[in-house]
């Protein structure tokens, strides 16, 4: 492991991170479009919670329609920089087989991804998280936090928000090293990332038994954490734990994650890569 | 079926007119409109079986002329009648009597065999399938695809790749072949083999060719007529010995000097109608370009004789891209 | 002259490859199927969760949802296994090989269709169809010839429309180049939309997404036809019997778009 504060991994990683940054803010014209899919999504995910909330009385598990529909649009303001979508980088460089390439850098693997990843998330921060709010905004009316330290937490969130989710999917794209096709898998991730990590409906609002089962994976994490603390629906002690809980989730997966990298390497180099 | 068969000219072009409007950033805020003409008021006409080299730089307008012929592209003005038919308008019609080799853009299917390509082109061309049997075979053998038919596209080498994008161009025996840089980036034997096979289709056949080409090879060896074309306007129509007539006929002297030597520019200055091509090998060797007209061979090699001694000398004949090279020169503005 | 192939067996070769390609590959096809269907399983998950909470939603309660979700989810199944393959257009139009396609004797939509039919995508379908069968199941419904009739037309017209929204997303693409992202909101965004009760939307999103697209006709509408149920404002429930004949215009309009992008395309009008 290399030690964090060495200067020159420290470069390094300002160095991939501008890269990632700028390699993605070029996609400007994509990004809008992609806006504009959040935005339509975010109207009909605001319609059917807001609706819900009504028909059950006026509030479900605490969310009143204010708040479900603040949460509704936010969840689709963060979920392109946190990136709930399918990502296959690093399983198409083990494909080409130019991750032998990646290995031989004197930076951490996980590292290098996590930097880049890490760029591209602020490129998206603006143009994909920006518009759905402002319709929402405009449209819905949402339920968003004064105090300016909120705001500052809301932003550590959605970073650390960010960091789990590419720790689970460079965990994903690892089974690159030992599986031909990744497409089966990267669909089921996506598909129960986003149902437990509250991309749907609330986690609050699951049954019993399908929240505990949410809660004992890192999803919720990724989407619900921030869509919790900008909608101000945790606050005080209550944001603390929710950070708390992502740190934790955020190590456990980067740890997970070396584990089945050194193990992957170490079949790579068996085998002759 | 209507096919053309009889007196009318296979492709017959006239005042033909394509502009494009660029539109280019002027200062900060402002875009600017500006017309271009990439095809300019450019009248032919191809007659049946005529093999006809269609040359010109990059930016010329040679493919738009060709996206023209074949319908993909709306002329701004003008006329176009290719194989009798409006292109544009008829243009599924058009597919069925003209094949057409794109270098850069294939028609085969990438994660196919050849052979699987082929079959289903002889399907969406609707061949009967005894002739298309005879067409297939006819093809592969005479291209030589017996060796990768069987293999995905994607792994063939360019060379192979070309000779299978000729095969699925010819394989319903159309009336007119049109070819757009066929041999950009093909090696020497792979051009020469490809070259052939146009040449005895034409022998054997009697087809229209029209070949887009950078390559002054392809022209000389396959071409009977010429067409040149420089920003948009045709500037020559006509054949080979023409052309190198018009622009003056110029041979190069090449020399090997027993010391490097600087000399020979002025000489040059001072003889007529003679050019310094190239300087190699650090000076030993020069080449001078020279119109018989103006002065003889023997005439400036005494000239350069009396400046710099020679060891060893050799007479070029024309070369076709000097030609054409100087015919953009002379028509330059 | 020797009888001449049908157009038809020319589709079959082109489609036939594609086909036989695709079943080669028997476990890959095989972990596609599955993943489309889990993910069909999910979004079925929201459903649950959502009348976990609630009785009725829009309307509706969760029997009739249930069956709304199965004909969207049905028909746009089928729709993204025939028309899916669309979404190849950016690549079609980057690489210039549009311009080979153009120049052969078929019609160019027929050729990219041709391109590629998506087996794997009828995961969805049969998480669809079970969803319809079990909601059916629990319902009583006053079965009529015309309403059976209308039951069996649904899938199929549901398809024709998402398939026409395919066509337009496709035809974008000859005006935005790179458009995917853009077409995303209303092909995609559809789906989601009609897999539900256009009741909880506020009205001007109900029109929107009934009348400029008719996400509501491929299971709203239809659903509220077989059991009898009036609609929300604007939306009556008669209009369900109406969805075959909304398919239809909307592959017209469609087709429409489509031939307008080919002109624009080769330069014809600008």
């Amino acid at each position: 492991m290399h030690p964090v504060y060495d200067p020159v991994t420290v470069r390094v990683v300002a160095v991939l991170v501008g890269a990632g940054y700028r390699r993605y803010a070029s996609y400007r014209a994509a990004a809008l479009g992609g806006a504009l899919t959040n935005s339509v999504f975010g109207l009909l995910r605001a319609s059917i919670v807001a609706a819900a909330v009504t028909s059950a009385g006026g509030t479900i598990a605490g969310y009143d329609a204010a708040a479900v529909v603040t949460y509704a649009w936010v969840t689709q303001a963060v979920i392109a920089p946190v990136h709930v979508f399918s990502w296959t980088d690093v399983a198409q460089r083990v494909r080409t087989g130019d991750i032998a390439v990646d290995l031989a850098r004197p930076v951490d693997l996980q590292l290098q991804f996590g930097a880049t990843d890490l760029g591209r998330a602020l490129a998206t921060l603006l143009p994909r998280a920006l518009p759905p709010l402002v319709v929402g905004a405009l449209t819905f009316g949402l339920v968003l936090p004064r105090q300016p330290l909120v705001w500052v937490a809301a932003l550590v969130c959605t970073l650390l928000a960010v960091g789990v989710s590419f720790a689970c999917r460079f965990l994903l794209n690892l089974l690159s090293f030992w599986l031909l096709d990744l497409r089966g898998p990267v669909t089921l991730y996506v598909s129960v990332a986003a149902l437990l990590g509250g991309l749907y409906v609330p986690v609050g609002w699951f049954p019993g038994w399908l929240r505990t089962l949410a809660l004992a994976t890192p999803f919720p994490s990724m989407v619900q954490a921030p869509a919790d603390v900008i909608s101000g629906r945790v606050a005080g002690l209550d944001l603390l734990g929710v950070l708390a809980v992502q740190a934790g989730w955020l190590v456990v997966t980067l740890l997970a994650g070396r584990l089945v990298l050194s193990r992957a390497t170490r079949k790579l180099v068996l085998q002759g890569g | 079926m209507n096919r053309t068969r009889g007196t009318g000219p296979v492709v017959d072009v006239r005042g033909l007119r394509r502009e494009f409007v660029v539109r280019t950033a002027a200062g900060r805020l402002r875009r600017q409109r500006r017309v271009v003409r990439a095809v300019d008021d450019v009248t032919f006409a191809l007659r049946r079986g005529e093999t006809v080299g269609y040359i010109g730089a990059n930016g010329a307008g040679k493919s738009t002329t060709i996206k023209m012929l074949t319908g993909i592209l709306t002329p701004t003005a003008g006329e176009v009648r290719t194989c009798g038919l409006h292109p544009v308008q008829q243009r599924r019609t058009l597919a069925r009597h003209i094949g057409v080799v794109f270098g850069q853009r294939s028609q085969l299917w990438w994660d196919l065999p050849l052979r699987d390509s082929l079959r289903i082109l002889a399907a969406l061309h609707r061949l009967p399938p005894a002739q298309a049997r005879e067409r297939e075979a006819e093809l592969v053998d005479r291209l030589e695809l017996g060796a990768f038919l069987d293999q995905p596209v994607r792994q063939l080498s360019l060379g192979q790749r070309m000779r299978g994008e000729v095969a699925a161009a010819l394989l319903h025996s159309p009336d007119l072949i049109v070819l757009d840089e066929p041999t950009v980036g093909l090696d020497v034997l792979s051009k020469e083999r490809l070259r052939v096979f146009l040449r005895e289709e034409h022998a054997a056949h009697g087809r229209t060719l029209l070949l887009t080409t950078h390559d002054m090879d392809d022209v000389e060896r396959l071409c009977e007529r010429l067409l040149v074309v420089d920003r948009g306007r045709l500037v020559y129509d006509g054949d080979i010995a023409g052309l190198v007539a018009r622009v003056g006929a110029r041979r190069v002297l090449v020399v090997d000097l027993a010391e490097p030597s600087g000399a020979l520019e002025a000489v040059v200055a001072a003889v007529p109608g003679s050019t310094l091509l190239g300087v190699e090998a650090g000076g030993l060797r020069q080449r001078i370009a020279f119109s018989p007209a103006a002065v003889t061979a023997a005439d400036l090699l005494a000239a350069v004789t009396r400046v710099a001694p020679v060891r060893d000398l050799s007479i070029e004949e024309p070369d076709i891209e000097d030609v054409v090279r100087r015919l953009y020169e002379s028509t330059g503005r | 002259m020797a009888d001449r192939p049908s157009a038809l067996a020319a589709y079959r070769a082109l489609v036939g490859s594609r086909v036989r390609s695709q079943l080669a590959y028997r476990t890959s096809f095989g972990i596609d199927v599955v993943s489309s269907l889990i993910l069909a399983c999910a979004e079925l998950a929201e459903v649950y969760v959502l009348f976990h909470n609630l009785d009725v939603l829009g309307g509706l309660d969760l029997r009739a949802a249930l069956l709304v979700f199965g004909l969207s989810h049905l028909g746009f199944a089928l729709a993204n296994a025939v028309a899916g393959t669309l979404d190849t257009m950016p690549v079609y139009v980057r690489t210039g090989t549009l311009d080979v396609l153009l120049l052969r004797p078929q019609p160019l939509l027929t050729q990219v269709l041709a391109g590629d039919v998506m087996l794997k995508r009828l995961g969805g379908a049969s998480v669809g169809l079970v969803t319809l069968l079990a909601a059916l199941g629990a319902q009583d419904v006053d079965w009529t010839p015309a309403r059976v009739v209308l039951l069996v037309t649904t899938p199929l017209s549901a398809a024709v429309v998402f398939a026409a929204l395919f066509v337009a997303a496709g035809a974008v693409q000859f005006w935005l180049v790179e458009a995917a992202e853009v077409t995303n909101s209303f092909t995609y965004g559809s789906a989601y939309a009609s897999s539900f009760s256009s009741a909880v939307l506020p009205a001007p999103l109900r029109l929107v997404f009934a009348f400029v697209v008719p996400a509501a006709f491929t299971a709203y509408l239809p659903t509220l036809a077989l059991l009898g149920l009036p609609g929300p404002p604007w939306l009556p429930g008669w209009l369900g019997w109406c969805s075959p004949l909304v398919a239809v215009l909307a592959w017209l309009a469609a087709m429409g778009l489509w031939r307008l992008g080919i002109r624009h395309y080769t330069g014809a009008g600008g």
